[in-house]
């Protein structure tokens, strides 16, 4: 009992402790919220300044517009060739293609993967890490004369029909890192019962894959929403115009005269891809932990 | 969010090309005691089933990927366009060497990788080494430093950045306030390519949360023996975090430095399209858009892809040789 009193620090030099370690932590968080700010500003400015009229965006560095411009909404929404909801629409049928094509080409490759056996499975593995790092740049000339001569330049195939051949082979190798974390007593113990590999597949297999699922329609969803560069490409149909399309169409044409307008309908397509990152952080995290691409 | 969340990072499995392996501790696969004609039955249908789980892959990688990267081979030998072109042999190759615009190119997507991948897994590192210290509210962080490295590559990001960094911006506006005037940064051509890296360091999100999963590898024992030797903060980075996050280091560094190349959106819409001011922005996928996109010359801008191609290659083969001096894979094997 002695011996433990002893041990124990004066209670003085204790809460002295103490008192340095919280003032440690609170400079510690002080830093950390101002670059936290820093690094949030511009957002938070960005979603203002659709709210300002436009000689404020250029004079005030400040968050509170002094009035609310609510008309930005209302005059980006239908300053383009078409009312803005037609580029969502647009947008949105080339993600829903994107996610199914994805969720069911990926993860048949990956079941296959990591459950079955078969000649040269370790070859076409390589192949199949070795694609991820392509850049689309050396095959996107060739793809777009292919596209070009089954005349489906401006149409919405181009965009989809390569998810539905497992052609982002990141989200492959995703789904082959989960499977191989699952326990193989479970396929057995389906055989056992009968089952064979599509039933193992369906009902074994995919319903534990959930959380990378989850992750992969997230992630498909983010890029597909954000891509840019094959949008541009094959896309130059008035009608087929997607968000990022409709946004660059804008800024070329009036951008420098309807700033707040602008930034409204850019304010509209980050909305979607700030909701998904609300509701689904846990699967992003999981997904970039794993694999290590944003 | 818990510390749960984050899955186990396991580099040893995300660096290597190796075939995948049965999980350990799995029961021998094959029925040793089947007779030959059940076996070879149950083999072949295996076979079958693989086949058919892996037909949509495999007309992907023939169609998409492995038929088109051929042809774009071939194609930089042509000088095809529009559906016409002839064998012209190196002749791409040699005008690379008398296109200002094409070398112009290759220093800027040089200048921006070699400046914005450090600076940016620099502020990685720092950010994931502060947030591991496990703080109240780190979460919270977390998710605001990651936001912009989601929203990073979108249009609309690129267009407020036009408008932060512009003759009347944001950046001014604070500037201003401190009595200095600014100069329109996009538009200077001294500046834009700077602004563009900037952008990049601000999408930081995703290497930082690559290192937190890293970090919380490190076995804690490690730096209790450290600290029973007598080695303070500075010394415990030094000799422990630093040599066993190496490889996390390494795989960031690799993986960035490949993304970039190939960074596009951002630099055509700061520049609408155009890589200007002066060419100071013109990115080498820029150029190949404009080659291959703008002005139909699409053996050129095959040359150029497969230029690409090569920059890379060369970057992430060089890489992998100086892994050996710096990489720390520990010494058990």
């Amino acid at each position: 009992m002695a011996t433990m009193t002893e041990t124990k620090p004066p209670a003085s030099r204790r809460t002295e402790r103490r008192s340095t370690v919280g003032l440690r932590r609170f400079v510690f968080h002080l830093l950390l919220t101002a670059a936290a700010m820093v690094m949030i500003y511009p957002l938070l400015w960005m979603l203002s300044a659709s709210l300002k009229p436009l000689d404020e965006i250029f004079s005030d560095p400040g968050l509170i517009p002094s009035t609310w411009e609510w008309g930005n909404y209302a005059e980006g929404w239908n300053t383009l060739p078409h009312p803005f909801e037609k580029y969502i629409f647009n947008s949105l049928l080339i993600v829903a293609g994107a996610i199914i094509g994805n969720l069911v080409s990926c993860s048949m490759a990956a079941y296959a993967f990591a459950r079955l056996r078969f000649p040269m499975r370790g070859m076409f593995f390589a192949i199949m890490l070795g694609t991820i790092m392509l850049p689309i740049h050396v095959v996107i000339i060739p793809q777009y004369i292919l596209f070009n001569n089954l005349g489906w330049v401006d149409t919405l195939w181009p965009l989809i029909v390569p998810k539905l051949l497992a052609t982002d082979a990141f989200f492959v190798f995703l789904m082959v890192q989960f499977i191989r974390g699952l326990p193989r007593e479970l396929d057995e113990a389906a055989a056992i019962d009968g089952c064979g590999y599509w039933g193992t597949y369906l009902r074994i297999i995919m319903p534990l894959c959930m959380p990378a699922l989850a992750t992969t329609a997230i992630f498909t969803f983010i890029w597909t929403w954000n891509d840019f560069y094959s949008q541009l490409i094959y896309l130059r149909d008035v009608d087929l115009q997607t968000v990022p399309l409709a946004l660059r169409l804008f800024m070329d044409s009036q951008g420098q005269t309807s700033w707040g307008a602008l930034f409204a309908m850019s304010i509209v397509a980050l909305g979607p891809i700030f909701g998904f990152f609300l509701a689904g952080q846990r699967y992003l995290v999981r997904g970039i932990a794993t694999t290590g691409i944003k | 969010m818990t510390d749960n969340d984050v899955a186990v990072v396991r580099p040893e499995q995300r660096s290597s090309g190796a075939p995948p392996e049965p999980a350990a501790g799995a029961p021998a696969p094959e029925p040793a005691r089947a007779r030959r004609g059940i076996g070879t039955t149950i083999k072949s249908r295996e076979r079958w089933a693989a086949l058919s789980f892996m037909s949509p892959w495999l007309i992907g990688l023939l169609a998409i990927t492995i038929g088109p990267m051929v042809a774009s081979f071939y194609l930089s030998f042509t000088d095809y366009s529009l559906g016409y072109g002839e064998w012209v042999g190196g002749e791409n190759y040699q005008r690379m060497l008398d296109d200002p615009r094409l070398l112009q190119s290759i220093k800027v997507t040089a200048v921006y990788t070699f400046v914005s991948v450090p600076l940016q897994l620099a502020a990685a590192l720092l950010l994931a080494l502060v947030l591991d210290r496990g703080l109240r509210g780190m979460s919270f962080y977390r998710s605001v430093f990651y936001l912009p490295s989601l929203l990073g590559g979108s249009v609309a990001i690129a267009i407020m950045w036009r408008q932060v960094f512009g003759t009347e911006g944001l950046v001014n506006q604070v500037l201003a306030m401190f009595g200095v005037q600014g100069e329109g940064w996009v538009s200077h051509p001294d500046y834009a390519l700077g602004t563009l890296i900037l952008l990049h360091v601000w999408t930081f999100g995703s290497p930082m949360i690559i290192f937190l999963a890293g970090l919380r590898q490190i076995p804690t024992m490690y730096y209790e023996a450290a600290k029973v030797d007598g080695a303070g903060v500075l010394r415990r980075f030094v000799s422990v975090t630093l040599p066993l996050l190496t490889p996390i280091i390494f795989f960031n560094l690799v993986l960035q430095i490949i993304n970039s190349f190939q960074s596009f959106t951002q630099a055509f819409i700061v520049s609408s399209g155009k890589g200007g001011p002066a060419d100071s922005t013109l990115f080498l996928t820029l150029y190949l858009y404009d080659q291959g996109f703008t002005q139909f010359n699409m053996g050129y801008a095959s040359a150029i892809a497969w230029l690409l191609l090569a920059i890379i290659a060369i970057f992430t083969a060089l890489n992998f040789l100086m892994s050996k001096f710096w990489v720390f894979y520990g010494d058990n094997d």
